[in-house]
């Protein structure tokens, strides 16, 4: 498959979108305008999803994209917005990085997962490729976030895009079993709960959820290094 | 192509733009008028104030030089003939072969210096202050459009607006995410260059907000005329070179008759129209951003553009 033919064109399309809403995520100051950035990736990963499964003719990916629907455009984001109404955030999402700098160092990150791809797959096809390339920005991005981000909610979204990300690689890839695709999504219900609980703890301990504040308990200054 | 045509399509598209463009403002403010739910005043009613502001006599400060009589002309003039190279109902027009973009960019910024020189001309402090404002707004927004003007000439071999517009049209570049990276980029760039609403609102006079109408303080009668023309066909400007790049349907060929370019008038007319409501629906649904996050905007198209041309120089370069 080429450019100018519609299958195609739509899944590069959809893959975009996604590694936008990366981008949007790493710009984004307010907790609840972070919350609905990662829903509408959730969405928009399900979307390019379903198209992939519709293009390759493979019915495993229609569920793939029910549950990353149901799970990360719906349930996360309703928890993660009853934990910030919870506990008080709606204002604050301080980055450590400052925006411009971590968008800087986000495109580079996609021309560094682009360079990576690209040369390692040249038995593949044109769709695989970029897909593929997209996707590792994605997971890149997402890594990107949880440095770059104080709050640990913050930290659990990036945590969630990075899944997204390889949720993207994987199905622009053929012949995902669905048992992995099962126990991938439960993995991250069960990262996504851990998550939860952790911020409920550290809440409890420190009546806040600056990680930065963990760094006295590790022995170092303050400003020395991120978690 | 023969000369006839395109000496034609060429000046009923210059006059064209320049009727066109108070009546697209006055048909922005009264859509954005009736969203808010007033009654809104006539779209017709920038060419009315344009004929009363002629007839004024002009007054100027003390101690305004030539700067301040000269510059409007000059932008005016640098913004229509960017205006006369943007193709809006037909391509092959006379000055086709001259539509760069790297020109249309570079029209644009010598009207902007213009402005600004008039601004300070005076030296008063608002002037001033609107002045540093748009060349700071500028240094971000001028890369992010030549940016996205290199994505296009990776895509399509040349920077010439008309080739670029024909090639898009015929649908052989397909959906790409550098389009879409590059039509994001282009639309902040052009709500900043055009004073629209996250960046500047055109409809206010509270001090410490204002960047375009601060630079015009002091001009009046005839000055001010040739400032809000300029302004107005600048908005013309962007929304056709939006409708060429991105919606490209409908344009007449080079070699269409009347018949054709009675159909690429009336698709023109239906991209600004709907290009009109979407400015206005987006104006009305979003809040004026503080100065100071106005850069912070503007980067994120620099560097939206920025990843759009890397995105395709990298998987052209290695595929």
């Amino acid at each position: 498959m080429g450019f100018g033919q519609l299958p195609y064109d739509v899944a590069h399309l959809l893959g975009g979108a996604v590694l936008l809403l990366s981008f949007v995520l790493l710009y984004q100051r307010r907790m609840a305008a972070v919350i609905n950035a990662f829903a509408t990736q959730g969405a928009l990963l399900a979307l390019a999803v379903a198209w992939q499964g519709w293009a390759q003719g493979a019915p495993g990916l229609y569920v793939t994209a029910l549950v990353a629907a149901a799970a990360k455009a719906v349930l996360i984001p309703l928890a993660l917005r009853a934990l910030v109404r919870r506990f008080g955030l709606h204002r604050s999402a301080e980055p450590a990085l400052g925006i411009g700098a971590g968008l800087i160092a986000g495109v580079a990150l996609v021309a560094l997962a682009i360079l990576v791809v690209l040369p390692a797959t040249t038995g593949a096809g044109a769709l695989a490729r970029e897909d593929l390339a997209m996707a590792l920005s994605v997971v890149l991005l997402g890594m990107l976030m949880m440095i770059t981000r104080r709050q640990a909610i913050s930290q659990v979204i990036g945590l969630l895009s990075l899944e997204n990300g390889l949720v993207l690689a994987a199905a622009g890839v053929r012949g995902l079993p669905l048992v992995v695709e099962l126990s991938t999504a439960a993995l991250v219900l069960v990262l996504a709960g851990v998550a939860g609980f952790f911020a409920f703890h550290l809440r409890a301990r420190f009546e806040s959820l600056d990680l930065s504040l963990l760094h006295r308990h590790r022995g170092e200054r303050a400003e020395a290094e991120q978690p | 192509m023969t000369l006839l045509p395109a000496i034609l399509s060429q000046l009923l598209h210059l006059a064209l733009m320049l009727a066109a463009a108070p009546l697209l403002v006055g048909v922005v403010r009264w859509l954005k008028a009736r969203l808010m739910g007033r009654q809104g005043p006539n779209p017709l009613q920038p060419w009315r104030d344009l004929r009363k502001l002629v007839r004024k006599q002009p007054l100027l400060a003390e101690n305004a030089s030539v700067v301040s009589l000269a510059a409007p002309y000059a932008a005016l003039g640098a913004t229509a003939a960017a205006a006369a190279l943007v193709p809006g109902f037909a391509h092959g027009m006379l000055l086709a072969p001259m539509a760069d973009l790297i020109l249309v960019a570079g029209l644009l910024a010598l009207a902007r210096f213009a402005l600004a020189l008039a601004a300070m001309d005076v030296g008063t402090a608002f002037g001033d202050l609107g002045a540093a404002r748009e060349m700071s707004f500028a240094a971000f927004a001028e890369p992010a459009f030549v940016l996205a003007v290199l994505a296009f000439a990776i895509l399509a071999g040349t920077t010439n607006l008309d080739a670029i517009g024909t090639l898009l049209q015929e649908g052989m570049v397909g959906l790409r995410v550098t389009l879409g990276l590059a039509l994001l980029a282009l639309l902040a760039v052009a709500l900043a260059e055009n004073g629209r609403l996250p960046v500047d609102n055109p409809a206010t006079h509270l001090e410490l907000t204002m960047v375009h109408e601060a630079m015009l303080l002091e001009s009046s009668g005839r000055q001010l005329a040739l400032w809000e023309m300029q302004g107005a066909l600048r908005l013309t400007l962007w929304l056709t070179l939006l409708a060429a790049l991105f919606f490209p349907f409908g344009t007449a060929g080079a070699d269409a008759g009347p018949l054709g370019w009675l159909l690429g008038l009336l698709a023109w007319a239906i991209k600004l129209g709907v290009l009109a409501v979407a400015l206005a629906v987006f104006e009305s649904a979003i809040a004026k951003m503080r100065v100071f996050r106005v850069p912070e905007f503007l980067g994120a198209a620099l560097l939206l553009a920025l990843l759009g041309a890397v995105f395709l120089f990298l998987s052209t370069g290695l595929a």
